[in-house]
Protein backbone atom coordinates (compact mmCIF):
# COMPACT_ATOMS: atom_id res chain seq x y z
CA UNK A 1 0.00 0.00 0.00
CA UNK A 2 0.82 3.89 -1.01
CA UNK A 3 3.20 2.48 -3.81
CA UNK A 4 2.47 4.50 -7.00
CA UNK A 5 1.94 2.22 -10.32
CA UNK A 6 1.70 4.02 -13.45
CA UNK A 7 -1.57 2.99 -15.14
CA UNK A 8 -3.50 3.86 -18.36
CA UNK A 9 -7.25 5.28 -17.06
CA UNK A 10 -9.12 2.48 -18.30
CA UNK A 11 -7.35 -0.29 -16.74
CA UNK A 12 -6.93 1.57 -13.40
CA UNK A 13 -10.88 1.27 -13.39
CA UNK A 14 -10.63 -1.98 -13.66
CA UNK A 15 -8.21 -2.77 -10.81
CA UNK A 16 -10.28 -0.37 -8.93
CA UNK A 17 -13.35 -2.03 -9.63
CA UNK A 18 -11.61 -5.76 -8.78
CA UNK A 19 -9.90 -4.32 -5.72
CA UNK A 20 -13.55 -2.61 -4.17
CA UNK A 21 -15.11 -6.12 -4.78
CA UNK A 22 -16.48 -6.48 -8.35
CA UNK A 23 -16.09 -9.99 -9.64
CA UNK A 24 -18.61 -10.18 -12.29
CA UNK A 25 -17.52 -8.05 -15.66
CA UNK A 26 -20.17 -7.69 -18.93
CA UNK A 27 -19.39 -5.75 -21.62
CA UNK A 28 -18.66 -5.44 -25.38
CA UNK A 29 -15.66 -3.62 -27.56
CA UNK A 30 -16.16 0.24 -28.35
CA UNK A 31 -13.01 2.53 -28.34
CA UNK A 32 -11.88 4.05 -26.55
CA UNK A 33 -12.62 2.24 -23.30
CA UNK A 34 -11.59 -1.19 -24.82
CA UNK A 35 -9.26 -1.53 -22.29
CA UNK A 36 -11.10 -1.41 -19.86
CA UNK A 37 -12.79 -4.62 -20.64
CA UNK A 38 -9.76 -6.52 -21.96
CA UNK A 39 -8.29 -5.74 -18.65
CA UNK A 40 -10.70 -7.26 -16.91
CA UNK A 41 -10.95 -10.52 -18.70
CA UNK A 42 -7.50 -10.85 -18.31
CA UNK A 43 -7.80 -10.60 -14.22
CA UNK A 44 -11.85 -12.16 -13.65
CA UNK A 45 -11.29 -14.83 -15.87
CA UNK A 46 -8.05 -16.43 -13.70
CA UNK A 47 -10.05 -15.34 -10.33
CA UNK A 48 -12.31 -17.88 -8.16
CA UNK A 49 -16.11 -17.28 -7.62
CA UNK A 50 -15.83 -14.37 -10.93
CA UNK A 51 -16.85 -14.33 -14.10
CA UNK A 52 -16.32 -12.13 -17.09
CA UNK A 53 -18.61 -12.32 -20.50
CA UNK A 54 -18.26 -10.70 -23.70
CA UNK A 55 -21.52 -10.26 -24.42
CA UNK A 56 -23.70 -10.20 -28.08
CA UNK A 57 -24.51 -6.89 -27.77
CA UNK A 58 -23.73 -3.73 -25.40
CA UNK A 59 -27.83 -4.41 -24.27
CA UNK A 60 -26.90 -7.74 -23.57
CA UNK A 61 -24.39 -6.91 -21.10
CA UNK A 62 -26.36 -4.50 -20.13
CA UNK A 63 -28.93 -6.74 -18.57
CA UNK A 64 -26.43 -9.83 -17.89
CA UNK A 65 -25.37 -6.93 -15.30
CA UNK A 66 -29.44 -6.62 -14.37
CA UNK A 67 -29.26 -10.59 -13.81
CA UNK A 68 -26.05 -10.59 -11.76
CA UNK A 69 -27.01 -7.52 -9.36
CA UNK A 70 -30.07 -9.40 -8.63
CA UNK A 71 -28.36 -12.01 -7.03
CA UNK A 72 -26.61 -9.05 -4.35
CA UNK A 73 -23.03 -9.10 -6.44
CA UNK A 74 -20.84 -6.93 -7.06
CA UNK A 75 -20.89 -6.14 -10.58
CA UNK A 76 -19.75 -3.76 -13.38
CA UNK A 77 -20.43 -2.90 -17.60
CA UNK A 78 -18.30 -0.36 -18.96
CA UNK A 79 -18.86 1.52 -23.03
CA UNK A 80 -18.38 4.94 -24.47
CA UNK A 81 -20.95 6.66 -26.04
CA UNK A 82 -23.31 4.76 -28.57
CA UNK A 83 -22.94 1.78 -26.33
CA UNK A 84 -24.39 3.57 -23.49
CA UNK A 85 -27.14 4.44 -25.50
CA UNK A 86 -27.97 1.20 -26.52
CA UNK A 87 -27.72 0.57 -22.99
CA UNK A 88 -30.62 2.60 -21.85
CA UNK A 89 -33.16 0.32 -21.48
CA UNK A 90 -31.57 -1.78 -19.13
CA UNK A 91 -30.36 0.97 -16.71
CA UNK A 92 -33.94 2.04 -16.81
CA UNK A 93 -35.20 -1.47 -15.61
CA UNK A 94 -32.37 -1.64 -13.47
CA UNK A 95 -32.66 1.99 -11.78
CA UNK A 96 -36.64 0.69 -11.39
CA UNK A 97 -35.57 -2.66 -9.93
CA UNK A 98 -33.40 -0.58 -7.24
CA UNK A 99 -30.65 -2.59 -8.36
CA UNK A 100 -26.50 -1.70 -7.11
CA UNK A 101 -24.19 -1.33 -10.35
CA UNK A 102 -21.55 0.65 -11.47
CA UNK A 103 -21.58 1.57 -15.38
CA UNK A 104 -18.49 3.52 -16.89
CA UNK A 105 -19.09 5.85 -19.61
CA UNK A 106 -15.56 6.92 -21.45
CA UNK A 107 -17.42 9.46 -23.41
CA UNK A 108 -16.44 9.96 -27.34
CA UNK A 109 -17.49 12.47 -29.46
CA UNK A 110 -21.16 12.70 -31.17
CA UNK A 111 -24.07 12.50 -32.02
CA UNK A 112 -24.39 8.49 -34.02
CA UNK A 113 -21.12 7.24 -34.59
CA UNK A 114 -19.58 10.09 -33.74
CA UNK A 115 -15.54 10.21 -33.80
CA UNK A 116 -13.53 8.24 -31.16
CA UNK A 117 -12.11 11.51 -29.54
CA UNK A 118 -13.46 12.44 -25.71
CA UNK A 119 -16.77 14.24 -25.64
CA UNK A 120 -19.04 15.12 -22.70
CA UNK A 121 -22.27 15.53 -24.77
CA UNK A 122 -23.94 12.71 -23.05
CA UNK A 123 -24.46 14.79 -19.65
CA UNK A 124 -27.76 15.14 -20.47
CA UNK A 125 -28.03 11.38 -20.77
CA UNK A 126 -26.22 10.43 -17.96
CA UNK A 127 -27.91 13.02 -15.49
CA UNK A 128 -31.15 13.44 -16.46
CA UNK A 129 -32.07 10.00 -16.66
CA UNK A 130 -31.33 8.38 -20.36
CA UNK A 131 -33.62 6.25 -20.81
CA UNK A 132 -37.68 6.24 -20.35
CA UNK A 133 -39.18 7.33 -17.31
CA UNK A 134 -38.33 9.30 -14.04
CA UNK A 135 -35.20 8.42 -12.52
CA UNK A 136 -31.55 9.58 -12.18
CA UNK A 137 -28.46 7.48 -11.69
CA UNK A 138 -25.68 9.16 -9.14
CA UNK A 139 -23.32 10.09 -11.48
CA UNK A 140 -19.18 10.47 -10.67
CA UNK A 141 -17.15 12.87 -12.91
CA UNK A 142 -13.34 12.41 -11.98
CA UNK A 143 -10.62 14.59 -13.49
CA UNK A 144 -7.57 12.36 -12.87
CA UNK A 145 -6.72 8.73 -13.23
CA UNK A 146 -6.11 8.70 -9.39
CA UNK A 147 -10.05 10.09 -8.73
CA UNK A 148 -10.93 7.72 -11.41
CA UNK A 149 -9.36 5.00 -8.80
CA UNK A 150 -11.07 6.67 -6.31
CA UNK A 151 -14.56 7.31 -7.20
CA UNK A 152 -14.92 3.63 -8.77
CA UNK A 153 -14.56 2.18 -5.65
CA UNK A 154 -16.48 4.91 -3.62
CA UNK A 155 -19.09 3.61 -6.60
CA UNK A 156 -19.75 0.47 -5.52
CA UNK A 157 -20.41 1.64 -2.04
CA UNK A 158 -22.68 4.31 -3.43
CA UNK A 159 -24.91 1.99 -5.10
CA UNK A 160 -24.78 -0.34 -2.36
CA UNK A 161 -25.68 2.16 -0.23
CA UNK A 162 -28.94 3.90 -2.24
CA UNK A 163 -29.70 0.18 -4.29
CA UNK A 164 -29.22 2.63 -7.16
CA UNK A 165 -26.85 2.60 -10.63
CA UNK A 166 -24.00 4.62 -10.43
CA UNK A 167 -22.72 6.08 -13.62
CA UNK A 168 -18.63 7.26 -14.10
CA UNK A 169 -18.55 9.35 -16.23
CA UNK A 170 -15.05 10.07 -17.80
CA UNK A 171 -13.81 10.38 -21.61
CA UNK A 172 -11.38 9.20 -24.10
CA UNK A 173 -8.97 11.26 -22.56
CA UNK A 174 -8.85 10.22 -19.11
CA UNK A 175 -9.41 6.83 -20.52
CA UNK A 176 -6.67 6.48 -22.41
CA UNK A 177 -4.08 8.46 -20.81
CA UNK A 178 -1.61 7.16 -17.85
CA UNK A 179 -0.84 8.85 -14.78
CA UNK A 180 0.93 7.63 -11.27
CA UNK A 181 -2.01 6.09 -9.13
CA UNK A 182 -2.01 4.92 -5.83
CA UNK A 183 -4.75 2.02 -4.46
CA UNK A 184 -5.51 3.45 -0.90
CA UNK A 185 -6.68 1.04 1.48
CA UNK A 186 -10.07 2.29 2.19
CA UNK A 187 -11.99 2.11 5.40
CA UNK A 188 -14.74 -0.38 5.46
CA UNK A 189 -17.90 0.95 6.36
CA UNK A 190 -21.20 -0.19 7.02
CA UNK A 191 -23.78 -1.09 4.09
CA UNK A 192 -27.58 -2.17 3.84
CA UNK A 193 -28.20 -5.90 4.01
CA UNK A 194 -28.93 -7.17 0.28
CA UNK A 195 -30.33 -10.58 1.50
CA UNK A 196 -33.88 -8.52 1.84
CA UNK A 197 -33.88 -8.59 -1.85
CA UNK A 198 -31.51 -10.63 -3.49
CA UNK A 199 -32.66 -13.82 -5.58
CA UNK A 200 -30.32 -16.27 -4.04
CA UNK A 201 -33.04 -19.17 -3.93
CA UNK A 202 -35.54 -19.04 -1.65
CA UNK A 203 -33.80 -22.06 1.08
CA UNK A 204 -35.80 -20.95 4.42
CA UNK A 205 -37.30 -17.81 3.85
CA UNK A 206 -40.24 -16.63 1.17
CA UNK A 207 -39.53 -16.14 -2.23
CA UNK A 208 -37.80 -13.11 -3.73
CA UNK A 209 -39.10 -11.23 -6.86
CA UNK A 210 -37.93 -8.33 -8.63
CA UNK A 211 -40.42 -6.70 -11.16
CA UNK A 212 -39.78 -3.58 -12.63
CA UNK A 213 -43.46 -3.04 -13.53
CA UNK A 214 -46.66 -2.71 -11.93
CA UNK A 215 -49.93 -2.36 -13.95
CA UNK A 216 -51.97 -0.59 -11.12
CA UNK A 217 -51.02 3.02 -11.74
CA UNK A 218 -51.40 3.82 -8.01
CA UNK A 219 -48.65 1.36 -7.37
CA UNK A 220 -46.29 2.24 -9.75
CA UNK A 221 -46.70 6.14 -8.60
CA UNK A 222 -45.77 4.92 -5.27
CA UNK A 223 -42.71 2.95 -6.88
CA UNK A 224 -41.85 6.71 -8.42
CA UNK A 225 -42.20 8.57 -4.99
CA UNK A 226 -40.19 5.92 -3.62
CA UNK A 227 -37.04 6.06 -6.08
CA UNK A 228 -37.84 9.98 -5.83
CA UNK A 229 -37.03 10.05 -1.97
CA UNK A 230 -33.48 8.57 -2.74
CA UNK A 231 -32.86 11.46 -5.32
CA UNK A 232 -34.16 13.99 -2.43
CA UNK A 233 -31.35 12.10 0.11
CA UNK A 234 -28.71 12.26 -2.19
CA UNK A 235 -28.75 15.79 -3.09
CA UNK A 236 -28.72 16.41 0.56
CA UNK A 237 -25.70 14.33 1.74
CA UNK A 238 -23.61 12.92 -1.64
CA UNK A 239 -22.88 16.54 -3.03
CA UNK A 240 -19.03 16.51 -4.01
CA UNK A 241 -17.04 19.14 -5.61
CA UNK A 242 -13.50 21.22 -6.07
CA UNK A 243 -13.51 24.96 -5.96
CA UNK A 244 -10.40 26.61 -6.77
CA UNK A 245 -9.58 30.22 -5.68
CA UNK A 246 -13.30 31.32 -5.53
CA UNK A 247 -12.46 34.58 -3.38
CA UNK A 248 -12.04 37.57 -4.78
CA UNK A 249 -11.90 35.65 -8.37
CA UNK A 250 -12.42 38.30 -11.48
CA UNK A 251 -14.36 34.90 -12.96
CA UNK A 252 -15.80 31.42 -12.13
CA UNK A 253 -15.37 28.78 -14.72
CA UNK A 254 -17.28 26.03 -14.13
CA UNK A 255 -16.07 22.51 -15.69
CA UNK A 256 -15.77 19.31 -15.02
CA UNK A 257 -13.85 16.08 -15.91
CA UNK A 258 -10.77 16.27 -18.68
CA UNK A 259 -12.12 19.90 -19.00
CA UNK A 260 -11.72 21.03 -15.39
CA UNK A 261 -8.11 19.96 -15.77
CA UNK A 262 -7.53 22.05 -18.76
CA UNK A 263 -8.96 25.30 -16.70
CA UNK A 264 -6.20 24.19 -13.88
CA UNK A 265 -3.65 25.53 -16.19
CA UNK A 266 -5.72 28.24 -17.99
CA UNK A 267 -5.62 29.28 -14.01
CA UNK A 268 -2.11 29.28 -13.55
CA UNK A 269 -1.68 30.96 -17.04
CA UNK A 270 -4.43 33.67 -16.18
CA UNK A 271 -2.87 34.78 -12.82
CA UNK A 272 0.56 35.34 -14.58
CA UNK A 273 -1.41 37.67 -17.03
CA UNK A 274 -3.01 39.02 -13.52
CA UNK A 275 -6.41 37.81 -13.96
CA UNK A 276 -7.91 36.05 -11.24
CA UNK A 277 -10.01 33.07 -12.33
CA UNK A 278 -12.09 30.76 -9.98
CA UNK A 279 -13.19 27.35 -10.44
CA UNK A 280 -16.13 25.25 -9.58
CA UNK A 281 -15.53 21.73 -10.67
CA UNK A 282 -18.54 19.44 -9.61
CA UNK A 283 -17.07 16.04 -9.09
CA UNK A 284 -20.84 14.49 -8.61
CA UNK A 285 -23.08 15.75 -11.77
CA UNK A 286 -26.34 14.12 -10.17
CA UNK A 287 -26.72 15.18 -7.44
CA UNK A 288 -25.00 18.85 -8.71
CA UNK A 289 -23.46 20.67 -6.83
CA UNK A 290 -25.93 23.84 -7.35
CA UNK A 291 -25.66 25.28 -3.80
CA UNK A 292 -22.13 25.97 -3.82
CA UNK A 293 -23.12 27.76 -7.55
CA UNK A 294 -25.61 29.73 -6.33
CA UNK A 295 -23.78 30.95 -3.18
CA UNK A 296 -20.75 31.82 -5.71
CA UNK A 297 -22.93 33.89 -7.47
CA UNK A 298 -23.98 36.24 -5.03
CA UNK A 299 -20.70 36.83 -4.90
CA UNK A 300 -18.81 37.15 -8.27
CA UNK A 301 -21.51 37.85 -11.34
CA UNK A 302 -19.25 36.47 -13.92
CA UNK A 303 -19.45 32.97 -14.66
CA UNK A 304 -18.51 30.73 -18.00
CA UNK A 305 -18.93 27.15 -18.66
CA UNK A 306 -16.60 25.23 -20.54
CA UNK A 307 -17.73 21.96 -21.57
CA UNK A 308 -16.54 19.47 -24.70
CA UNK A 309 -20.50 19.33 -25.33
CA UNK A 310 -22.44 22.53 -27.32
CA UNK A 311 -23.99 23.26 -23.87
CA UNK A 312 -25.60 20.74 -21.28
CA UNK A 313 -23.93 20.84 -18.11
CA UNK A 314 -24.32 24.91 -18.58
CA UNK A 315 -28.26 24.43 -18.28
CA UNK A 316 -27.70 22.90 -14.56
CA UNK A 317 -25.38 25.91 -13.96
CA UNK A 318 -27.83 28.52 -15.22
CA UNK A 319 -30.90 26.68 -12.75
CA UNK A 320 -28.63 27.38 -10.25
CA UNK A 321 -27.79 30.30 -10.33
CA UNK A 322 -31.04 31.50 -11.22
CA UNK A 323 -30.79 34.43 -13.41
CA UNK A 324 -29.28 36.31 -10.38
CA UNK A 325 -25.97 36.63 -13.27
CA UNK A 326 -24.84 36.13 -16.81
CA UNK A 327 -23.90 32.61 -17.24
CA UNK A 328 -21.90 32.35 -20.64
CA UNK A 329 -20.73 29.51 -22.29
CA UNK A 330 -17.69 27.91 -24.44
CA UNK A 331 -17.38 24.51 -25.96
CA UNK A 332 -16.02 22.40 -28.61
CA UNK A 333 -17.58 19.06 -29.42
CA UNK A 334 -16.93 15.95 -31.85
CA UNK A 335 -13.76 15.37 -30.46
CA UNK A 336 -12.27 18.77 -30.38
CA UNK A 337 -10.49 19.07 -26.84
CA UNK A 338 -10.49 23.30 -26.03
CA UNK A 339 -7.15 24.48 -25.72
CA UNK A 340 -5.99 26.19 -22.89
CA UNK A 341 -4.89 29.23 -25.13
CA UNK A 342 -8.86 29.59 -26.09
CA UNK A 343 -10.21 29.09 -22.73
CA UNK A 344 -7.69 32.09 -21.95
CA UNK A 345 -9.05 34.15 -24.89
CA UNK A 346 -12.36 33.19 -24.48
CA UNK A 347 -12.27 34.41 -20.67
CA UNK A 348 -10.71 38.02 -21.69
CA UNK A 349 -13.89 38.66 -23.42
CA UNK A 350 -16.07 38.55 -20.54
CA UNK A 351 -13.52 40.56 -18.67
CA UNK A 352 -13.21 43.48 -20.64
CA UNK B 1 -56.71 -42.20 0.96
CA UNK B 2 -53.83 -42.15 -1.04
CA UNK B 3 -53.65 -38.60 -2.42
CA UNK B 4 -52.81 -38.89 -6.43
CA UNK B 5 -52.87 -35.02 -7.46
CA UNK B 6 -52.00 -31.95 -6.05
CA UNK B 7 -50.44 -28.54 -6.60
CA UNK B 8 -46.74 -29.07 -7.04
CA UNK B 9 -45.16 -26.95 -4.16
CA UNK B 10 -43.14 -24.65 -6.86
CA UNK B 11 -46.45 -22.92 -7.33
CA UNK B 12 -48.12 -20.60 -5.01
CA UNK B 13 -51.81 -20.69 -4.29
CA UNK B 14 -52.55 -17.66 -6.78
CA UNK B 15 -55.03 -19.12 -9.11
CA UNK B 16 -53.63 -18.49 -12.84
CA UNK B 17 -54.95 -15.84 -14.49
CA UNK B 18 -54.58 -16.67 -18.23
CA UNK B 19 -57.47 -16.88 -20.46
CA UNK B 20 -59.88 -19.82 -20.68
CA UNK B 21 -57.98 -22.44 -22.91
CA UNK B 22 -54.54 -20.90 -23.18
CA UNK B 23 -51.82 -23.36 -22.50
CA UNK B 24 -50.10 -21.25 -19.79
CA UNK B 25 -51.03 -22.64 -17.14
CA UNK B 26 -50.52 -26.14 -17.93
CA UNK B 27 -46.42 -25.06 -19.16
CA UNK B 28 -46.12 -23.10 -15.85
CA UNK B 29 -47.65 -26.26 -13.75
CA UNK B 30 -45.37 -29.06 -15.74
CA UNK B 31 -42.26 -26.68 -14.92
CA UNK B 32 -43.05 -26.45 -11.02
CA UNK B 33 -43.26 -30.40 -11.77
CA UNK B 34 -39.97 -30.96 -12.86
CA UNK B 35 -38.35 -28.38 -10.35
CA UNK B 36 -40.36 -30.43 -7.76
CA UNK B 37 -38.85 -33.74 -9.04
CA UNK B 38 -35.11 -32.32 -8.72
CA UNK B 39 -35.68 -30.90 -5.57
CA UNK B 40 -34.97 -27.38 -6.50
CA UNK B 41 -37.68 -25.30 -5.73
CA UNK B 42 -35.41 -23.53 -3.25
CA UNK B 43 -32.34 -22.93 -5.15
CA UNK B 44 -34.18 -21.46 -8.79
CA UNK B 45 -34.15 -18.72 -9.77
CA UNK B 46 -37.08 -17.75 -12.58
CA UNK B 47 -36.62 -15.28 -15.35
CA UNK B 48 -40.38 -14.04 -16.79
CA UNK B 49 -40.58 -12.34 -20.01
CA UNK B 50 -42.24 -9.12 -21.49
CA UNK B 51 -45.61 -10.45 -22.75
CA UNK B 52 -49.04 -12.57 -20.79
CA UNK B 53 -46.69 -14.27 -19.12
CA UNK B 54 -44.99 -11.74 -17.34
CA UNK B 55 -46.64 -12.48 -14.44
CA UNK B 56 -45.05 -16.17 -13.73
CA UNK B 57 -43.48 -14.58 -11.43
CA UNK B 58 -46.92 -14.15 -9.27
CA UNK B 59 -47.19 -18.47 -9.65
CA UNK B 60 -43.96 -19.57 -9.35
CA UNK B 61 -43.25 -20.21 -5.62
CA UNK B 62 -39.41 -19.28 -6.41
CA UNK B 63 -37.28 -16.37 -6.48
CA UNK B 64 -38.10 -14.53 -9.98
CA UNK B 65 -37.47 -11.48 -12.24
CA UNK B 66 -38.79 -9.91 -14.72
CA UNK B 67 -36.70 -9.19 -17.70
CA UNK B 68 -36.80 -6.52 -20.51
CA UNK B 69 -38.43 -7.60 -23.92
CA UNK B 70 -36.46 -10.25 -25.38
CA UNK B 71 -33.65 -9.72 -22.74
CA UNK B 72 -34.55 -12.85 -20.22
CA UNK B 73 -31.40 -15.32 -21.60
CA UNK B 74 -28.93 -12.07 -20.58
CA UNK B 75 -30.33 -11.67 -17.52
CA UNK B 76 -30.10 -15.41 -16.99
CA UNK B 77 -26.33 -15.46 -17.98
CA UNK B 78 -26.09 -12.83 -15.26
CA UNK B 79 -27.65 -14.39 -12.46
CA UNK B 80 -26.21 -17.90 -13.67
CA UNK B 81 -22.75 -16.47 -13.74
CA UNK B 82 -23.19 -14.65 -10.43
CA UNK B 83 -24.94 -17.92 -8.67
CA UNK B 84 -23.41 -20.85 -10.55
CA UNK B 85 -24.93 -23.60 -8.08
CA UNK B 86 -28.53 -21.91 -8.52
CA UNK B 87 -31.22 -23.67 -11.04
CA UNK B 88 -32.16 -20.99 -14.06
CA UNK B 89 -34.46 -20.72 -16.33
CA UNK B 90 -36.84 -18.64 -18.51
CA UNK B 91 -39.80 -18.58 -19.79
CA UNK B 92 -40.23 -16.87 -22.66
CA UNK B 93 -43.20 -16.11 -25.80
CA UNK B 94 -42.26 -16.13 -29.41
CA UNK B 95 -42.21 -12.86 -29.92
CA UNK B 96 -39.92 -12.29 -26.59
CA UNK B 97 -37.57 -14.89 -27.70
CA UNK B 98 -37.88 -15.20 -31.52
CA UNK B 99 -38.59 -11.72 -32.46
CA UNK B 100 -37.02 -8.73 -30.37
CA UNK B 101 -34.90 -11.41 -28.34
CA UNK B 102 -33.18 -13.30 -30.94
CA UNK B 103 -29.75 -11.96 -30.31
CA UNK B 104 -29.99 -13.05 -26.62
CA UNK B 105 -31.43 -16.62 -27.33
CA UNK B 106 -28.69 -17.30 -29.91
CA UNK B 107 -25.58 -16.12 -27.95
CA UNK B 108 -27.30 -17.66 -25.05
CA UNK B 109 -27.22 -21.22 -26.40
CA UNK B 110 -24.02 -20.29 -28.44
CA UNK B 111 -22.23 -19.88 -24.88
CA UNK B 112 -23.69 -23.24 -23.64
CA UNK B 113 -25.11 -21.35 -20.82
CA UNK B 114 -26.00 -24.05 -18.41
CA UNK B 115 -29.45 -22.50 -18.13
CA UNK B 116 -33.12 -23.83 -19.17
CA UNK B 117 -35.11 -21.75 -21.41
CA UNK B 118 -39.25 -22.42 -21.75
CA UNK B 119 -40.31 -21.40 -25.46
CA UNK B 120 -43.95 -20.83 -25.95
CA UNK B 121 -44.72 -20.64 -29.51
CA UNK B 122 -48.17 -19.82 -29.54
CA UNK B 123 -48.02 -18.49 -33.25
CA UNK B 124 -48.87 -14.88 -32.17
CA UNK B 125 -48.40 -11.73 -30.04
CA UNK B 126 -50.92 -12.42 -26.88
CA UNK B 127 -50.28 -9.50 -24.46
CA UNK B 128 -50.32 -6.61 -26.99
CA UNK B 129 -53.94 -8.23 -28.49
CA UNK B 130 -52.76 -10.06 -31.77
CA UNK B 131 -50.22 -9.03 -33.82
CA UNK B 132 -48.40 -11.12 -36.29
CA UNK B 133 -45.41 -13.28 -34.12
CA UNK B 134 -42.04 -14.46 -36.17
CA UNK B 135 -44.17 -17.72 -36.07
CA UNK B 136 -47.14 -16.91 -37.13
CA UNK B 137 -48.07 -18.91 -39.97
CA UNK B 138 -48.05 -18.32 -43.67
CA UNK B 139 -51.87 -17.09 -44.39
CA UNK B 140 -52.54 -17.04 -40.52
CA UNK B 141 -54.84 -13.44 -40.20
CA UNK B 142 -53.26 -11.63 -37.15
CA UNK B 143 -53.97 -7.54 -36.90
CA UNK B 144 -50.97 -6.91 -38.57
CA UNK B 145 -51.20 -9.51 -40.90
CA UNK B 146 -54.56 -8.55 -41.67
CA UNK B 147 -54.90 -10.64 -44.98
CA UNK B 148 -52.87 -12.94 -43.99
CA UNK B 149 -49.06 -13.50 -43.72
CA UNK B 150 -47.25 -13.18 -47.20
CA UNK B 151 -44.21 -14.89 -46.87
CA UNK B 152 -43.60 -12.38 -50.10
CA UNK B 153 -43.29 -9.78 -47.44
CA UNK B 154 -43.42 -10.99 -44.49
CA UNK B 155 -41.17 -14.33 -44.53
CA UNK B 156 -41.96 -17.63 -43.06
CA UNK B 157 -42.43 -18.78 -39.86
CA UNK B 158 -39.25 -19.52 -37.65
CA UNK B 159 -38.37 -22.84 -36.41
CA UNK B 160 -36.55 -21.84 -32.94
CA UNK B 161 -35.82 -25.37 -31.85
CA UNK B 162 -34.20 -26.57 -35.27
CA UNK B 163 -32.17 -23.55 -35.87
CA UNK B 164 -31.39 -23.35 -32.12
CA UNK B 165 -30.27 -27.33 -32.36
CA UNK B 166 -27.28 -26.28 -35.35
CA UNK B 167 -25.22 -24.93 -32.41
CA UNK B 168 -22.65 -26.92 -30.71
CA UNK B 169 -23.17 -25.21 -27.09
CA UNK B 170 -26.48 -26.48 -26.88
CA UNK B 171 -27.47 -29.84 -24.84
CA UNK B 172 -30.76 -30.71 -25.45
CA UNK B 173 -33.61 -29.30 -27.53
CA UNK B 174 -37.03 -30.30 -28.15
CA UNK B 175 -40.95 -29.43 -29.33
CA UNK B 176 -43.50 -30.69 -27.54
CA UNK B 177 -47.31 -29.74 -27.31
CA UNK B 178 -50.07 -29.36 -24.77
CA UNK B 179 -53.35 -30.11 -26.79
CA UNK B 180 -54.13 -33.70 -25.72
CA UNK B 181 -53.10 -35.36 -22.34
CA UNK B 182 -50.81 -37.97 -24.29
CA UNK B 183 -48.67 -34.84 -25.72
CA UNK B 184 -48.94 -33.49 -22.05
CA UNK B 185 -47.27 -36.80 -20.71
CA UNK B 186 -44.22 -36.13 -23.47
CA UNK B 187 -43.99 -32.71 -22.70
CA UNK B 188 -43.54 -33.22 -18.80
CA UNK B 189 -40.55 -35.69 -20.09
CA UNK B 190 -39.16 -33.15 -22.39
CA UNK B 191 -39.16 -30.18 -19.25
CA UNK B 192 -37.73 -32.74 -17.49
CA UNK B 193 -35.17 -33.86 -19.66
CA UNK B 194 -34.52 -30.41 -20.07
CA UNK B 195 -33.96 -29.36 -16.52
CA UNK B 196 -32.08 -32.47 -15.69
CA UNK B 197 -29.36 -31.25 -18.33
CA UNK B 198 -28.91 -28.15 -16.29
CA UNK B 199 -28.78 -30.06 -12.93
CA UNK B 200 -25.98 -32.09 -14.83
CA UNK B 201 -24.33 -29.25 -15.92
CA UNK B 202 -24.27 -30.76 -19.65
CA UNK B 203 -25.29 -26.44 -20.89
CA UNK B 204 -28.03 -24.74 -22.92
CA UNK B 205 -31.71 -26.74 -22.57
CA UNK B 206 -34.67 -25.25 -24.29
CA UNK B 207 -38.12 -26.59 -24.97
CA UNK B 208 -40.48 -25.25 -27.54
CA UNK B 209 -44.34 -25.23 -26.06
CA UNK B 210 -46.79 -25.15 -28.65
CA UNK B 211 -49.57 -23.61 -27.30
CA UNK B 212 -52.84 -21.97 -28.14
CA UNK B 213 -54.34 -18.66 -27.73
CA UNK B 214 -57.78 -18.93 -27.81
CA UNK B 215 -58.86 -15.11 -27.55
CA UNK B 216 -56.25 -14.21 -29.72
CA UNK B 217 -56.75 -16.51 -32.87
CA UNK B 218 -60.43 -16.34 -32.37
CA UNK B 219 -61.67 -19.76 -31.39
CA UNK B 220 -63.16 -21.81 -28.67
CA UNK B 221 -60.54 -24.06 -26.88
CA UNK B 222 -61.19 -26.75 -28.24
CA UNK B 223 -61.68 -25.36 -31.64
CA UNK B 224 -58.07 -23.81 -30.68
CA UNK B 225 -56.61 -27.07 -29.64
CA UNK B 226 -57.58 -28.77 -33.46
CA UNK B 227 -56.79 -25.37 -34.98
CA UNK B 228 -53.15 -25.93 -33.44
CA UNK B 229 -52.60 -29.78 -34.18
CA UNK B 230 -53.96 -29.11 -37.85
CA UNK B 231 -51.96 -25.97 -38.77
CA UNK B 232 -49.13 -25.84 -36.02
CA UNK B 233 -47.39 -29.69 -35.96
CA UNK B 234 -47.29 -29.79 -39.13
CA UNK B 235 -45.23 -27.13 -39.69
CA UNK B 236 -43.49 -27.32 -36.46
CA UNK B 237 -42.95 -31.15 -35.97
CA UNK B 238 -42.73 -32.33 -32.38
CA UNK B 239 -39.85 -34.23 -31.12
CA UNK B 240 -36.31 -34.09 -29.81
CA UNK B 241 -33.93 -32.07 -31.84
CA UNK B 242 -30.74 -32.37 -29.90
CA UNK B 243 -30.30 -34.56 -26.70
CA UNK B 244 -27.36 -34.64 -24.74
CA UNK B 245 -25.80 -37.76 -25.75
CA UNK B 246 -25.01 -35.57 -28.68
CA UNK B 247 -23.03 -33.24 -27.26
CA UNK B 248 -18.79 -34.50 -27.81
Amino acid sequence: MGEKILMKGNEAIGEAAIRAGCRFYFGYPITPQSELTAYMAKKLLKMEDAAFVQAESEIAAINMVYGAAATGVRTMTSSSSPGISLKQEGISYIACAELPCVIVNMQRGGPGLGSIQPGQADYFQATKGGGHGDYHLIVLAPSSVQELVDLTMNAFDLADKYTNPVMILGDGLIGQMMEAVEFKERKKISLPDKERWALTGCKGREKNYIVPFNLDPYEMEKTNFKIQKKYNELKEKEVRYETINLDNADLIVVAYGTVARIIKTVIDNAKKEGINIGLIRPITLFPFPDKIIAETSEKINKFLVVEMSLGQMVEDVKLAVNGRVEVNFYGRVGGVIPTQSEILNEIKKYLK
Amino acid sequence: MKKVFERPKSLTKDPFTYCPGCHHGIAHRLVAEALDDFGVREKTIGVCPVGCSVFAYVFFDCDMICAAHGRAPAVATGIKKSKPDSIVFTYQGDGDLASIGTAEIVHAANRGENITVIFINNAIYGMTGGQMAPTTLVGQVTQTSPYGRDPKTMGYPIKVAEMLSTLKGVAYISRVALSKPAYILKAKKAIKKAFQSQVEGRGFSLVEVLSTCPTNWGLSPIEANKWLEENMIPYFPLGEFKTPEEVS
